[in-house]
């Protein structure tokens, strides 16, 4: 029997292929790095088209959130993992750009829209998309109970909506930390803890991540959880879109902060000529026209039509909140305590 | 037994010393120095004393050690009914028992914490006790089955004999001896509840953190290496502390277990063990909750049951949330982890045989060498996973072909992972071969590779296949390393899971859950592969 084990054992260690040799891709010259973070998809099409265009294959390499994917590349500056970067938002920019992480590049498509967003005067970053994060409410359930959905930071600190709110923890959750900002960019410094007292005092639910508040205590998504208002993003809705091709869920657009993601040439790039050409890649159209379906974003270029259905379910926020990049990174880790020993926690 | 102990002759420490090159240069290059290199960025920084002696750091170490200390605890309650199940009783489904026991260790930590959150919302600390409790059930009824199906029950026999209670008997005959399987199993559970992070992460909400979750946020998040580094320094040092106490309690179990014969013990049975086993199947319906949860959640649609979770897994999620299907998720999970354990394999044999025969040297040197090195080998487990995967991209460049962007690193990382746990299972049974045997055979002629062949290799085939088949579960399961290294092209179903679930969409949800159930089905065979095929006593922890 132990024969046949080990025989057994090596067909299936062959089945399923020992790939211990073999695997590396390093065919030089025509391979460009893209360093990005988890949430990068794009058509497999458009990216064969466009080594198809101009002979550049890319490599993707995934690096955690947008966090992690800032600091793997400040920690790897000296000699960076990629070429080229795309995930850091706005939220991280100042740390990326102070640490020289990116060199200057302005892409011939950099005035079809993204140069709207830019973040500084070098131009080391060009926008790529933008992640608007809004409360989502679950229309249905505020039709059901007969009671107006809320619309605007006033609302959720509203008695009548005491205990339907959930947010994310702003120091481990992204959409968390757009929220608090969105708060701190509407009551300034001296009144966002004021405001979060109160939301506190009527009842606001905190979880450490979005799967768990969007997913689980949202009755807006598939999970049906308990609380019909929860801090998502501006797209969120185009994806509970009911049979009747009506959207289940609605963004408030008074309550959305702007997270731009942005793509640049890392300093020390291999092969910087073609590192700048992913840069246009990514700020095209062929590519712009799909970060909506496949990413849940906007596109930072202008007159890229949206997938259908997103006119009326998610629409761009118009007046977002922002906050410049570089106060961001200056005051978060304040912010996030100061939040924190607010919340009690 | 002096003589016993024959000395090292050169030829053989020049093939020790080859022997033992492979672990200590795969440990160096893979987890001290990418640890190190971390390590020395923060020390750099400056501040790192100030961040000892901040209370902040010390209250999370105290709650770390709280829950881990509850979590265990709960484990080990949980744990020895069904070992008892294990180790004595000979009724139908008791095979059942040891595969469904093991499924918990390959759930995704998120997907389990997001169970948990389902079945207590507000939980707070006991939904992160249970979970973790959950997760190390197997860890403790393992350990300590693989004891008590060895323990001659012929002394409790007769205890009984002269009068005492069932429950006397128990406890003052059976449980001083299972005591060090007990406070191995529950130091490497300890281990585990002390590391865990998904769990506490999900769970503990905005409320509660531990050191790990906290070195995850300084180093991911806010790039606060100095900090990381601090709580790293305090977490490495309750691991080793936790690894000295499990150290000496297997040191009394080894002189334990030389007392005793092998013996068939399992029977039906009978009277209040009735009781024991009823616990049993309580702990087991407990286990299974979760389980059952989310297998509900891959069939229940808006519109009712459906397969289309199932289905989904042979795409790439709505608009292409994944790279690859479903299906392909999971033959890469097969492959990297046939990849890893292959690894684990060799290292951790040629491991636990240096250690073995480190210690059957005579001398301080040899015997402080061995267990060094035995304490090495297990802090992989203590270190966290941010800490060792941003190490590699400050260190893997230095090799030839740039490393760090290589399709071989998670394998690697995950050997890292497993190799402890072989080492742990293997080291036991080479340790408990009859020396005399060795002699014999040198005696006859055989050279030391002869001798290996011949004695240890035989000998220990079996508990090398089934160390091979724990290992291959538990690569099949990580996630932590995994996660940062993967590249989308050839991410594992654990990896698979978690972008699935990070995004809105109904089907989406679906096909995350439905890939769980089929993690669970790949490890539910490959355990019940090791039972058939290895020693079905899966040795010490």
């Amino acid at each position: 029997m132990l024969r046949t084990s080990l025989v057994l054992g090596l067909v299936a260690a062959m089945a399923t292929g020992c790939t211990l040799v073999g695997g590396s891709d390093d065919n030089a010259e025509s391979t460009v790095t893209l360093v990005t973070h988890d949430s990068f998809a794009a058509p497999q099409q458009v990216l064969d088209a466009f080594q198809q265009q101009t002979g550049i294959k890319l490599e993707i390499l995934k690096k955690g959130d947008a966090g992690a994917l800032t600091n793997s590349l400040v920690l790897t500056k000296a000699n960076p993992i990629g070429d080229v970067a795309y995930g850091v938002d706005s939220t991280f920019a100042s740390r990326a750009l102070s640490e020289g992480v990116f060199d200057s590049y302005t892409s011939p498509e950099a005035d079809r829209g993204p140069q709207r967003y830019a973040v500084d005067s070098e131009h080391r970053l060009s926008a790529v998309d933008l992640g608007d994060v809004c409360v989502n409410v679950d229309s249905n359930w505020f039709a059901e109970k007969n009671l107006p959905a809320p619309t605007s930071y006033e609302d959720l600190a509203d008695p009548r909506y005491k205990d339907l709110l959930v947010v994310e923890n702003p120091a481990t959750s992204s959409p968390g930390l757009a929220f608090l900002l969105g708060t701190i960019a509407k009551y300034g410094e001296q009144g966002w803890q004021d405001y979060w007292t109160r939301l506190k005092n009527n009842g606001v639910k905190t979880v450490s991540g979005w799967e768990e508040a969007y997913s689980q205590d949202f009755s807006g998504s598939s999970g049906k959880g308990p609380r019909p208002i929860v801090v998502s993003y501006a797209s969120s809705p185009a994806a509970e879109i009911g049979d009747d091709g009506k959207p289940r869920t609605k963004a408030l657009l008074d309550t959305c902060y702007r997270q731009v993601e942005y793509a640049g040439v890392l300093t020390g790039a291999r092969q910087p000529d073609k590192a700048r050409k992913v840069i246009d890649f990514l700020l095209s159209q062929q590519f712009q026209t799909t970060v909506a379906e496949n990413m849940y974003v906007y596109p930072a270029r202008q007159g890229v039509d949206l997938p259908a259905g997103w006119a009326q379910a998610a629409p761009l926020p118009p007046n977002p909140a922002t906050l410049p990049s570089d106060q961001v990174g200056g005051n978060r880790e304040r912010w996030i305590e100061q939040w924190r020993s607010l919340l009690g926690q | 037994m002096a003589f016993a102990a024959r000395p090292v002759r050169p030829v053989a420490r020049a093939g020790l010393g080859l022997l033992a090159l492979v672990p200590v240069a795969f440990l160096v290059v893979f987890f001290a120095w990418p640890v190190l290199a971390i390590l020395r960025r923060g020390f750099t920084g400056g501040g790192v004393a100030a961040a000892l002696v901040d209370g902040e750091t010390w209250r999370l170490a105290g709650f770390t050690i709280g829950q881990a200390a509850a979590s265990t605890v709960l484990a080990v309650l949980a744990g020895l009914p069904v070992a008892f199940v294990l180790a004595r009783v000979r009724l139908p489904g008791a095979g059942l028992v040891r595969t469904l026991v093991l499924v918990p260790f390959v759930l995704p930590t998120v997907v389990v914490g997001l169970a948990f959150r389902a079945l207590w919302p507000d939980g707070g600390v006991l939904s992160i006790v249970l979970a973790n409790a959950f997760f190390n059930v197997a860890v403790v009824a393992r350990t300590v089955a693989g004891l008590w199906s060895h323990l001659d029950s012929r002394a409790e026999d007769a205890a009984r004999a002269l009068g005492a209670s069932r429950w006397r008997a128990f406890r003052s005959v059976t449980l001083p001896s299972l005591r060090p399987a007990i406070l191995s199993g529950a130091a490497v559970a300890f281990l585990f509840c002390a590391t865990s992070f998904g769990v506490v992460l999900v769970l503990g909400g905005a409320r509660f953190r531990t050191l790990e979750t906290e070195i995850y946020l300084r180093t991911e998040n806010l790039l606060d290496l100095t900090g990381a580094a601090a709580l790293s320094l305090v977490q490495i040092t309750a691991v080793l502390a936790t690894l000295f106490i499990g150290a000496v309690a297997r040191r009394r179990r080894e002189t334990a277990l030389k007392l005793r014969a092998r013996k068939e013990t399992v029977r039906r049975p009978t009277g209040g063990e009735w009781w024991v086993v009823g616990a049993a199947v309580a702990v087991l319906g407990l286990l299974l909750t979760p389980i059952v949860a989310l297998l509900l959640r891959s069939l229940s649609t808006a519109d009712g049951w459906s397969l289309a979770g199932y289905r989904a897994l042979a795409t790439t999620g709505t608009s292409g949330t994944l790279q690859v299907s479903g299906w392909d998720a999971a033959m890469n999970s097969l492959r990297t982890a046939t990849d890893a354990t292959v690894l684990a394999l060799l290292i951790g044999v040629a491991a636990a045989a240096v250690v073995v025969t480190l210690r059957r040297s005579p001398g301080r040197t040899s015997h402080g060498l061995a267990e060094t090195m035995d304490a090495a080998l297990m802090l992989p487990l203590g270190v966290s996973a941010v800490t060792v995967g941003f190490g590699y991209l400050v260190t893997l460049d230095a090799l030839p072909g740039d490393l760090r962007r290589s399709p071989l690193l998670v394998p690697l990382a995950q050997a890292l992972v497993v190799i402890p746990l072989i080492v742990r299972i293997v080291l036991p049974v080479l340790r408990s071969i009859d020396d005399r045997l060795r002699q014999a055979a040198a005696t006859l002629g055989a050279g030391p590779v002869l001798v290996w062949r011949e004695i240890d290799i035989p000998l220990t085939l079996r508990s090398i296949v089934s160390a091979a088949g724990f290992g291959y579960v538990v690569a099949l399961g990580e996630f932590g390393a995994t996660s940062f290294l993967a590249r989308p092209q050839t991410p594992t179903l654990p990896v698979a899971i978690a972008s699935l679930i990070s995004r809105p969409g109904e089907l989406n949800n679906q096909m995350a859950y439905a890939a769980c159930a089929l993690l669970m089905l790949v490890t539910a065979a490959a355990v019940v592969l090791i039972d058939r095929f290895g020693s079905g006593r899966m040795g010490e922890f």
